[in-house]
């Protein structure tokens, strides 16, 4: 199908952006890559009345690094993380994650802010900001706000962002001494996961400074706190996993078409033994 | 506020000026408009790529970008890439091994495979899989797809 008819705006400040968001009080909606509003709006799931182009934004661009963190602005693409010179040495968990998300094509438009915005279940940006510890920052009709990660994502398809409120950009500590590991099961190559985990670790031997979190399994990318308590302080070996295993039940896992509930809980199993068989081998 | 808007955007080196509506989509826009059919639209909803082009030097949904927003853009659909050349070896693999049969998946398929090659893509059958995985065929079991890619890096590899 194609979307249901719309008014078009490409405002070229961020505050010319906000005042259209709240002087529309939710009829307004921003498009940022478009690689999940346009098909929502194809399919006629969502409707705007009025789409806020958000590609003038200059403040919403760019990747800046300090001597403590990088700042992703919101509409960094993919494929501009991607090619990022500093990607693999500064941040190699999202190094080792874009390649799962989507597609070519698809990352050479869908943006970090978003992937965090929408907040798929599913996707994988939204477990790599939690396992990273980012910062989000928010610009609304009042200023800014800072939202850390393991507050930002509520529930299904559900964030702090307010409807008047823009994502601008993530900041991400940078952590040299830290060791990330990523696993994902999937159908095909670039589906969305049956169940995925991104795990960051202060160190490994033992483990220790864990933040685990996983994404497909639930109404949301979450962590489990007593899955990490768990598993810090052993080796990770196999009798480690099994002992931490049943903190898992803490998640109210989803099943849809594709997966049963019950295989999702087995495949987080899956994804977190062999991420972290490949973080200690 | 208007529900149509002008553009001007430049489509296989040509310059076109267009009044569209706001929620046509571009690939819409160069099949109806632009009479530029190559391109072709299975699903628009960005999972089946029949519909893929190339944006300002990237690939594409062309079903998941709207006309306006490719105002000032530089679009090549594949009549572009075959009147430049740039697809002739792709196309010449994918004859000689019957990469294709009703060819609905083609355009899009060949868009993405210059991607590949163009982009420094190795002769490596997983890797080709993984890059062709968001462009959907329903006929050839993508076997003789693989292969003809895998022809044309190592060819190039060759040369
Ligand atoms: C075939 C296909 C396969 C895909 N596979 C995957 C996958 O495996 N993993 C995955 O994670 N994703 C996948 N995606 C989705 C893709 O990653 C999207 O690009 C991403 O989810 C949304 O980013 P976008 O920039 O395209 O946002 P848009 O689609 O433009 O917007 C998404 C939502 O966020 C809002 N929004 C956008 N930017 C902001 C902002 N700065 N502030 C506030 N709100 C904002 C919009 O209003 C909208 O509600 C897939 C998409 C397709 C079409
Ligand atoms: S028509 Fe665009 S991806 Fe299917
Ligand atoms: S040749 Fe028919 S869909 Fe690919």
């Amino acid at each position: 199908m194609k979307a249901p008819d719309f008014d078009y705006l490409r405002p070229g400040t961020l505050a010319e952006a906000i005042a259209i968001l709240s002087e529309h009080e939710g009829e307004a909606q921003p498009l940022a890559g478009g690689q999940s509003l346009m098909p929502m709006m194809n399919f006629r799931v969502a409707a705007p009345a009025v789409l806020v182009d958000l590609s003038a934004l200059s403040e919403l661009r760019g990747i800046t690094r300090t001597d403590t963190s990088v700042r992703i602005g919101a509409m960094t693409r993919y494929r501009e993380l991607a090619d990022w010179a500093n990607i693999c040495t500064d941040l190699p968990l999202i190094a080792v994650a874009l390649p799962h998300i989507a597609h070519d094509a698809i990352r050479n438009r869908g943006t970090i802010g978003g992937s965090l915005a929408l907040a798929d279940a599913a996707a994988e940006m939204p477990a790599l900001m939690l396992a990273l510890g980012a910062t989000i920052e928010l610009m609304g009709p009042n200023g800014t706000r800072h939202v850390p990660a393991d507050d930002f994502f509520q529930g299904f398809y559900d964030t702090a962002c307010e409807a008047d409120e823009l994502i601008v950009a993530v900041d991400i500590p940078l952590a040299p001494e830290a060791k990330f590991g990523f696993h994902e099961l999937v159908q095909r190559h670039g589906d969305y996961a049956m169940a995925g985990v991104a795990i960051k670790a202060t160190s490994l031997a033992p483990l220790s400074g864990l933040r685990i979190a996983f994404f497909g399994v639930s109404d949301r990318a979450l962590r489990v706190p007593a899955l990490e308590a768990a598993l810090d302080g052993t080796s990770g070996d196999e009798a480690a996993i099994a002992a931490a295993l049943p903190a898992l039940e803490a998640i109210e896992f989803e099943g849809d078409l594709k997966v049963s509930a019950k295989t999702r809980a087995h495949y987080a199993g899956v994804a977190l033994k062999r991420a972290l068989a490949e973080m200690l081998a | 506020m208007s529900k149509t808007k002008d553009i001007s955007l430049t489509v296989n080196g040509e310059v076109l000026t267009a009044n569209v509506p706001v929620r046509m989509n571009l690939v819409d826009f160069l099949r109806h408009e632009a009479g530029l059919t190559g391109s072709h639209v299975g699903c628009e909803h960005g999972v089946c790529g029949a519909c893929t082009i190339e944006v300002n030097s990237d690939t594409v949904r062309g079903c998941l970008m709207l006309a306006v927003q490719a105002d000032g853009a530089t679009v090549t659909t594949i009549e572009g890439l075959a009147d430049s050349g740039r697809s002739a070896a792709l196309i010449a693999a994918f004859t000689r091994r019957n990469a294709l049969q009703c060819g609905f998946c083609t355009p899009g398929m060949l868009a993405s495979a210059i991607a590949y090659v163009e982009g420094g893509g190795i002769a490596d059958k997983q890797a080709i899989r993984d890059h062709i995985s968001g462009n959907y065929c329903r006929c050839t079991g993508y076997q003789s797809v693989v292969d003809a890619i895998h022809d044309v890096v190592t060819e190039g590899a060759s040369a």
